[in-house]
């Protein structure tokens, strides 16, 4: 699928190794404007390095990082204004309350305008819900009030690209349903979202396009619409399994109790089929793959996993 | 940005409860002296000491030879150690990065701010203790009968002021060294703690080796050698000789490890 949208972020063979460990192995990244992009992988497989290396915290041990047009490392200091970023959970300063750490970090930027610093420390308050917040130290927030606040420092500067690493850590359902709300909020209004995370239904949810990360190497990239087209097959839950089988003699590819999955690319047609044949039918779609399928089948065993059997 | 870290360090309550630690020591000596008007036969104890009880005035000059050789260092090494790796220890350091602040000018704002807090700390010891040294101690007049120097000889009290503030200068200089191996092993380990007290480990190692006769060679070389020679300042005339060795000693100690903290911190991945 070719895509006239810009990049924002593109890497060309990104390695990291620390010592002999290979942390990151070669890996393209080809996120675009407007994307909101789904890293995955599991513990260990090198999502935050490669998300701490874009951000150049951790200097690339070879390969090329493109961000928002501009080579990095090389540009940081002009192209880390345009990104805001929550890295491996918030952290602040404890002894200070959530609107001085705003605005300390925000004075200890080069360009952070002074002018509307009050104004835009209220809004990106505001924004993750923490409008109201009193004066207390940050040192008695609770985990959720800490993530928040770590967005709100994100959205501090209106960036065009938020790098996002497990954003909803520490949310309760609610939290997680609001900040799932904000993101896509921002993305409609023209955010590019890369956002790193080992929970797949937090990705399913939000993402339009998505990267697996195993053992540091990137092993499926791609739209999530084309990972989840159907599979050509129709999946048939129904009481009567036997009738199926001696109906649709070899194409039925699969069955056990209830359930058939049959070799057919149009349902509507089968399920017309399975009734004039007088067969009950109680459910009856096109097959897809949900996104724990594909990225089980793209990645290798658990990466905090030694030894034992799988 | 540097205006930032001085917020902080100013507004941070450590600062206030370390000065205030280090000012209780010579603000204890001062009373005890006070109360028992025994003072240290001359040329034994710290440096002055004797010398107060006759006139109070001099007291700042006693209470800075009171703090320098430990007190001080290790109050420098504990706010230059935290620096880097107290940052990175509470997981600022990769917000501050990524904000984005340089390295470079991060790393010249901690060294702003740990100078502000030697130069803080100073400033109150030696006002504490001229209080104190004008209330408790010896009263008699400097104008009147000059203060004597360390050689015997008089000095004016003008003379006395400009001298003085030259020790007050020099001991800045001085923690100028400490600040900059601290800072340096701030941006090396990955516990503040580690960083400050690797710096008190090598204070301590230089002040044995300076005991030891063996060590004469390595002597001239080590950060502790010439901290007390601001004494010299109060000779008639100053004998500068140590003085200035200090000050070149101490502007090797801070170029070569300032620069090694700045090219460690330069290509360090971060990963706290």
């Amino acid at each position: 699928m070719t895509s006239p949208r810009a990049a924002v972020i593109r890497t060309e063979g990104l390695t990291k190794r620390f010592g002999s460990i290979t942390a990151v192995d070669g890996i393209d990244l080809d996120v675009r404007e407007g994307d909101v992009y789904g890293f995955l992988g599991a513990n260990g497989s090198g999502k935050t390095t490669t998300v701490r290396m874009l951000l150049s915290l951790v200097l690339a041990t070879s390969g090329r990082i493109e961000l928002l047009g501009e080579e990095m490392p090389a540009a940081a200091g002009r192209v880390l204004r345009r990104v805001g970023a929550l890295v491996e959970g918030p952290a602040a300063y404890p002894h200070l309350s959530g609107r001085s750490n705003l605005a300390t970090f925000d004075a200890m930027a080069a360009d952070g305008d002074r002018a509307t610093r009050r104004g835009r420390v209220a809004d990106a308050l505001e924004r993750v819900g923490l409008a109201s917040v009193d004066g207390r130290p940050v040192r008695a927030y609770s985990l959720g009030m800490r993530q928040r606040l770590g967005l709100a420092g994100a959205l501090l500067r209106r960036p065009t690209l938020l790098v996002l690493d497990e954003p909803t850590n520490g949310l309760d359902p609610q939290g997680i349903q609001e900040v799932r709300e904000l993101l896509l909020d921002l993305n409609r209004s023209g955010t590019t979202i890369f956002l790193s995370s080992h929970l797949l239904a937090e990705v399913e949810q939000l993402c339009t396009r998505v990267g697996v990360l195993d053992r540091g190497r990137l092993v499926l990239q791609a739209e999530l619409e084309e990972l989840r087209r159907p599979t050509g097959r129709v999946e048939v839950h129904t009481p009567d399994v036997d009738a199926v089988r001696r109906l649709l003699d070899g194409v039925v590819e699969e069955h056990d109790a209830e359930r058939l999955l049959v070799r057919d690319p149009d349902p509507a047609a089968l399920n017309a089929r399975l009734v004039q044949a007088g067969i009950r039918v109680t459910r009856i779609g096109a097959e897809r793959r949900t996104l724990e399928q594909v990225v089980l089948a793209a990645s290798s065993q658990s990466a905090d996993r030694f030894g034992g059997r799988p | 940005m540097i205006g930032v870290e001085l917020v902080k360090l100013v507004r941070s309550r450590r600062t206030w409860v370390t000065i205030a630690l280090i000012d209780a020591l010579p603000t204890l000596v001062a009373v005890l002296l006070a109360l028992t008007d025994l003072g240290p036969r001359p040329g034994t104890g710290p440096a002055f000491l004797s010398t107060v009880l006759t006139d109070g005035t001099l007291f700042p000059l006693a209470a800075l030879g009171i703090v320098l050789p430990l007190f001080l260092p290790i109050a420098v090494a504990i706010t230059a150690g935290e620096a880097i790796a107290g940052e990175g220890q509470q997981g600022t350091l990769r917000y501050l990065l990524v904000r984005p602040v340089g390295r470079t000018r991060l790393l010249v704002a901690k060294l702003v701010a740990v100078m502000a807090f030697v130069v803080l700390t100073i400033l109150v010891v030696a006002a504490t203790a001229y209080v104190l040294g004008v209330l408790l101690l010896g009263n008699e007049s400097v104008s009147a009968t000059g203060a004597a120097s360390v050689s015997g000889s008089s000095m004016s009290s003008s003379e006395l002021v400009g001298r003085t503030l030259l020790a007050l200068g020099y001991a800045i200089v001085c923690m100028l060294g400490v600040a900059a191996v601290a800072l340096f092993l701030s941006t090396v380990a990955e516990s503040p703690l580690a960083a400050a007290l690797g710096t008190v480990a090598l204070l301590v190692a230089s002040t044995l080796l300076l005991t030891i006769d063996a060590a004469g060679p390595l002597q001239p070389y080590l950060p502790t050698r010439y901290w007390l020679a601001f004494v010299d300042l109060f000779r008639d005339p100053i004998l500068w000789r140590d003085v200035v060795r200090g000050v070149l000693l101490q502007a090797a100690y801070v170029v070569v490890f300032l620069g090694a903290g700045w090219a460690n911190f330069m290509t360090k991945d971060i990963t706290d």
